[in-house]
């Protein structure tokens, strides 16, 4: 539509980036390699949710990749002037397992480059590595072994699900830092020091909100949860639903 | 609680959050954006061609004036989208009962 002036601004009025990479912020290469990872993650991610998508979570993988887009769309003041938002991840991982999260992750990611340019299209790749597939590993790597084998009690597993959802935070933030330092953009100490140390109070957020988003599944429909823990009322037990394949 | 009352509650969560929530959050610049404004490498953002025909770009709804509905209608209407994304996928890969 010409004559409506919908560009991001730049130059000298501060601009307003959301978490993910925008196009510029990475060499060709660097953005090259992410988009190969990124898409042997999915390719994998999307056979293996082929044995987990029983009838009842169909509608759950819609409604999380709604709240993930809302999540991620509110900021909240952090120190020193930064905000941070809820990624997701670790929520969608505790629901879902973490193939189905990989894929609702990509959809998010998708969606907020495509539609709302937020993001970059040559960084998406890393876009959805960082936010998703990252975090998808590590959460579904601790949940898995922590609550999966040790058939974890409520106050561990909650334990594991906020740890979970700081570490797939700090993750997103150093693989961030990685990319662009590998980029030549930005030194890898500078950025990595500075990345980490802002993320760790959004880290905290997202645990935060990430616990007591489980704590209200696990009241209400604890059968709706890829990873339950073991006194969970009526839980079928952990892994049952296949969220590790 | 249903599972649907709950699947409910979270599409509910999902608009309230994109809609009427988005427009009054935290201007402030986020982790990545603190960062790269401290370390001066804010301007190498580039908008390539495709963001710029983006139809929504910056969570400005087309064709509305005021930011706060513009961003509250974007954010609704990529949570709706995004969704029925998500949903469409699941209902065509679901693994029906033997």
């Amino acid at each position: 539509m010409p004559g409506v002036c919908r560009r991001p601004r730049s130059g000298g009025r501060r601009v307003i980036l959301a978490v993910h990479i925008p196009d510029g912020f990475l060499s060709g290469g660097v953005a090259a390699v992410a988009w190969l990872a990124a898409l042997a993650a999915i390719l994998i991610a999307l056979k293996v949710a082929d044995g987990e998508l029983d009838e009842e979570r169909v509608p759950l993988v819609g409604v999380l990749a709604a709240f993930v887009f809302a999540a991620q769309m509110i900021n909240f003041p952090v120190a020193g002037g930064t905000s941070g938002h809820l990624l997701g991840a670790a929520l969608a991982v505790v629901m879902l397992g973490p193939w189905l999260a990989c894929i609702v992750m990509a959809v998010v990611v998708g969606g907020q480059a495509l539609i709302f340019a937020d993001g970059g299209i040559a960084a998406m790749g890393a876009n959805v590595l960082n936010v998703g597939v990252l975090g998808a590993g590590v959460c579904g790597g601790l949940l898995h072994a922590l609550v999966g084998i040790r058939q974890a009690s409520r106050a561990v597993y909650l334990g594991v699900v906020g740890a979970c959802a700081w570490l797939a935070v700090m993750v997103a933030a150093a693989a961030t830092s990685l990319e662009l330092a590998a980029s030549g953009t930005v030194g890898l100490q500078t950025v990595l020091i500075a990345m980490l140390a802002t993320h760790m109070a959004i880290g905290i957020g997202e645990a935060v909100i990430t616990v007591a988003a489980v704590r209200l599944v696990l009241a209400a429909r604890p059968d709706l949860l890829a990873y339950r823990p073991r006194d969970a009322v009526g839980a079928v037990p952990v892994g049952a639903t296949g969220a590790m394949g | 609680m249903s599972a649907r009352k709950l699947l409910a509650l979270g599409l509910l969560l999902a608009v309230v959050l994109a809609g009427a929530v988005s427009p009054f959050v935290s201007s402030s610049p986020d982790g990545l954006g603190k960062v790269a404004e401290q370390e001066g490498f804010l301007d190498k953002r580039e908008t390539g061609a495709l963001q710029r025909r983006a139809p929504a770009g910056g969570y400005v709804f087309p064709g509305v004036e005021p930011p706060g509905p513009a961003k509250a209608l974007a954010g609704v209407s990529g949570a709706l989208l995004v969704g029925v994304v998500g949903l469409g996928y699941a209902r065509l890969r679901r693994r029906r009962a033997p």
